[in-house]
């Protein structure tokens, strides 16, 4: 086993450094460059050439991709041209505020998900199954930016309900610990500045939810039917079984095996869906960084959210081959 | 936590609960004093949504908006704005005097300002300022000096590719409270240039104590000290509390020992709210007080519900470029002339451009000295084209007409649109314009400042002072790519105009430069001057909109 995942751990190395090549190759391929971004409005060609030459990038790409190497290697992955601070600092920072939304959105998605999806699956073919069904229908269709901009335009701007953006208001001033917000309050016992973060918490999780939480629904509701159907079921009614015991014990438990897998699924979606639910709501993690980096071109903070996603996904493709090797030896043997 | 009460107790009053708990939550709001003058309440906090992160707090390093806003509220210059206007008025210095030739500067300073950590401001403490940018070492710092490098021209030791004679050669505290700036040369930018945010001044004992000149290079890009990251030390009207990078918000706080007429705020909070929408939702939502650059179509619904937007005073300038280098036809007067005639530019003003947009006949607005009543006009005027374009013998003019996407800017908020009007325009006139459309930051700005590959291109500036030279210099000063145009006797005028120390000749001098611009050279076309506007809750008094975007927020109350 051990053998295995040192091999397995190998073969990434190579995988990320031609990403690396293909993630550094690209961003200086646009036209533009760093140094327009640097220099911003005002930016005259004599300027941007004399920058070019202080940052290396009059040199061949080669150089300046062995340089990059260089640097990244021993963990300096550059500051940001938006904000001039180092970009480990600020994605280190960024970081807990995504996981926090998508966090809370999988609990939403969940929590409502599993005994909307059973309830549909229990009174099949009535009202509420039909509803449902439709509801989830919509749910999976709408782009999450669209429901994102509805919900801050009707519970925000018309209703005043829920703060419109931002992940506490400007009159808190938070102790940051772990800057997961709501954790922080908590911890520090700033109870105001929990109970805010979770408040400004509430419709960007909805929004982000949204999809996860249909899928579930659809997902619990279609194996809660199977197993109904199921031989094991006809048998523990024939022998007279409460129906509350055959629903917990017989059918809830073997219908959330798919469930679970989908749960996995989403979770890896989540990420994604996050970038375009922050920019909406101004939410300060990952995908805000990356959206802003993107407008003002900010290479070095793109280069390392890039880099980022990409040991994030082979990690994650690691983890899977290793559970299906753990699960089925003949796996490992090929 | 304002707005989660405020939230709650909205949440309340809906379902119907009861109205005590709304009262007695409304109680718990802050406790505000009025001051005795009746000019505004004093106290309380306000919040502006800003547009982006600023770079930095040192002004000597920022060339943007978004970091001279709170730079702005900390920092004063040796000479500063009237409020509301680009003219000049006394800073930290209460008067300068230029010697005759103009290559000497005496500032008499004003008495008793101290710095934001209790260190006297005083003439040694400019020329340590002056100093320190003129002796700044590593290509990365003096890299970042743009303001710097444009004015002064060059620095000790030129380092990486500064390049140039320095304009700057001393500076001596003859006593306390005058300093004497000496020049190798005279420069027109002067003494606008003086109240640039770029050169505020800074503690000389904080400048040392937290290692301000230690901009060092990580890879393609900088880092920097704690000065300009954390202890930004001025002498302005508000001091820097906090930059909360996690929650994006840059909160400055009421400096007790100002100079001058102390703030009416006790707080003033900057929130980074990089998307416009959200930052419309906000001030709806009343999370905040005001934003900068409300999008011209918002203008009337922000109006209707309430909301104060105040378009400032233009200072800025929307041309369609001619790049004479490319077509052979445009090198023709004639022709260029034909295209003034052909663009109906009233017309686009009123429906292209925002509210109190003006079409422009020259390149600089009319705040500016050295502007000239009497250039010649080219009204809108198709057969008049037609006319010239024949008198040069030319039909079937086909121009490369490149557009910017993806930017908006002050003085052109839609260039596709602006830029579809004027090729109809011109087509009417029998000039076939195709639109060639490129990023902003995508290859259109190399493609036409670098490159030169258009004929014709809309492009743009706003002005950085109160100087003719910031914008016909700017423009036309020197040989470019961007309009490929070159005749010695208009860069010499410009030149010769620049070196009038005379503000009355210099004027007279720039008006001149624009009188012959407008008829003899014509190497491009003024459109318009549009004025970018700011917008506020009715609970705020007090802000003064500038011209230059210098907003000063000591004279602002919420009530």
């Amino acid at each position: 086993m051990l053998r295995f995942i040192v091999r397995r751990l190998l073969q990434a190395i190579p995988t990320l450094l031609i990403l690396s090549l293909l993630v550094f190759v690209w961003l200086r391929s646009l036209p533009g460059g760093p140094s327009g971004a640097l220099l911003g409005d005002k930016a005259t060609p004599e300027k941007i050439e004399a920058l070019n030459k202080v940052l290396g990038l009059d040199q061949p790409i080669y150089i300046q991709y062995f340089k990059f190497l260089g640097r990244i290697l021993s963990g300096d992955f550059g500051s940001s041209l938006i904000s001039g601070e180092p970009v480990v600092a600020e994605i280190s920072r960024a970081l807990p505020a995504t996981i926090e939304l998508s966090l809370a959105a999988l609990l939403f998605a969940v929590v409502l998900g599993i005994p909307l999806g059973y309830l549909a699956a229990s009174n099949r073919g009535r009202f509420l199954d039909n509803s449902t069904v439709i509801g989830t229908l919509v749910g999976v269709a709408v782009p999450v930016f669209f429901l994102g901009i509805l919900l801050k335009q009707l519970f925000a701007q018309d209703l005043a309900l829920f703060p419109p953006s931002g992940r506490q208001d400007v009159t808190i001033d938070p102790t940051h610990v772990t800057n997961f917000a709501v954790l922080d309050g908590l911890l520090t016992q700033e109870w105001d500045a929990a109970a805010d973060a979770l408040w400004h918490l509430v419709l960007p999780a909805i929004a982000l939810g949204t999809i996860p939480l249909a899928v579930i629904v659809r997902i619990t509701r279609a194996s809660v039917l199977d197993v109904l159907n199921e031989d094991f079921v006809r048998t523990a009614n024939a022998k007279g079984l409460q129906a509350t015991l055959i629903r917990r014990r017989h059918v809830l438990r073997n219908a959330m095996l798919p469930v679970s897998t989908t749960i996995g699924l989403q979770t890896g979606l989540l990420l994604g869906g996050a970038v375009l639910t922050e920019r909406v709501f101004v939410w300060g993690g990952l995908g805000s960084l990356l959206a802003q980096g993107i407008e003002r071109r900010d290479y070095p903070r793109l280069q390392a959210l890039l880099l980022l996603a990409a040991v994030v996904y082979v990690l994650v493709n690691l983890l899977v081959d290793i559970s299906y090797a753990i699960i089925d030896p003949r796996v490992r043997a090929s | 936590m304002l707005q989660f009460r405020t939230a709650r107790r909205r949440w309340l009053a809906a379902i119907g609960l009861t109205g005590v708990a709304a009262l007695a939550l409304s109680a718990c709001a802050q406790s505000e004093r009025t001051d005795d003058s009746g000019s505004g309440k004093v106290g309380g906090t306000m919040v502006f949504g800003a547009a982006g992160e600023p770079k930095n707090f040192d002004p000597i390093f920022n060339d943007d908006g978004e970091s001279f806003r709170p730079i702005r509220q900390m920092f004063d210059t040796l000479v500063t704005y009237k409020r509301g206007t680009a003219d000049l008025a006394p800073g930290l210095a209460e008067k300068w005097t230029p010697s005759e030739d103009g290559t000497s500067w005496t500032f008499d300073l004003r008495k008793n300002v101290k710095f934001h950590d209790g260190t006297p401001f005083n003439a040694e403490a400019v020329c340590f300022n002056f100093d320190r940018w003129f002796n700044m070492k590593g290509a990365a710092a003096q890299s970042q000096m743009i303001y710097y490098g444009d004015v002064f021209e060059g620095f000790a030791k030129n380092e990486g590719d500064a390049a140039g004679d320095p304009v700057y050669k001393s500076c001596e505290a003859k006593d306390e409270h005058t300093a004497v700036l000496n020049l190798n040369k005279y420069k027109g930018a002067f003494p606008a240039a003086f109240g640039l945010t770029a050169l505020s001044i800074s503690s000389p004992e904080a400048l040392t104590k937290y290692d301000a000149d230690n901009v060092a290079q990580s890879g393609d890009s900088f880092t920097y000290p704690a000065y300009a990251t954390e202890h930004p030390t001025g002498t302005g009207a508000f001091k820097l509390e906090k930059f909360d990078k996690a929650n994006k918000t840059i909160t400055l706080v009421r400096n007790d020992d100002y100079w001058g007429e102390k703030a009416k705020l006790d707080k003033l909070i900057f929130k980074i709210i990089p998307d416009e929408n959200a930052r419309k939702q906000e001030l709806k939502a009343g999370t905040i007080d005001g934003y900068d650059f409300p999008s011209p179509a918002d203008y009337n619904s922000l109006k209707s519900d309430g909301f104060n937007v105040t378009p400032r005073p233009a200072f800025n300038i929307l041309y369609l470029g001619i790049n004479g280098a490319n077509n052979p036809a445009l090198k023709d007067l004639r022709v260029r002339q034909a295209i003034a005639h052909a663009v109906n530019r009233d017309q686009l003003v009123k429906t292209k451009l925002p509210l109190g947009a003006e079409v422009a006949t020259q390149f600089m607005p009319k705040t500016v000295a050295g502007y000239a009543d009497d250039v010649q006009q080219y009204p809108h005027d198709v057969a008049k084209a037609k006319e010239l374009l024949t008198q040069a013998g030319v039909s079937d003019l086909t121009l490369n007409f490149y557009v910017p996407t993806e930017v908006s800017r002050p003085y052109m908020p839609n260039p596709s649109e602006i830029a579809a009007v004027i090729a109809d325009d011109l087509k009417a006139a029998g000039i076939n314009a195709q639109i060639v459309s490129r990023p902003w930051n995508g290859g259109y700005k190399d493609d036409v400042q670098k490159l030169g590959k258009h004929d014709l291109h809309l492009l743009g500036w706003t002005g950085d002072y109160n100087d003719a030279g910031n914008f016909v210099g700017t423009f036309f000063g020197r040989e470019k790519k961007e309009f490929g145009f070159a005749d010695q006797g208009m860069f010499d005028a410009i030149a010769a105009a620049d070196a009038v120390v005379d503000q009355d000749k210099h004027a007279d001098a720039y008006k001149q430069v624009n009188r012959d611009i407008m008829s003899k050279y014509l190497p491009a076309i003024p459109v318009s001057h549009s004025p970018p506007a700011i917008v506020v809750s009715s609970k705020i008094t007090g802000l003064v909109p500038s011209p230059l975007t210098d907003e000063r927020f000591d004279t602002v109350s919420k009530g």
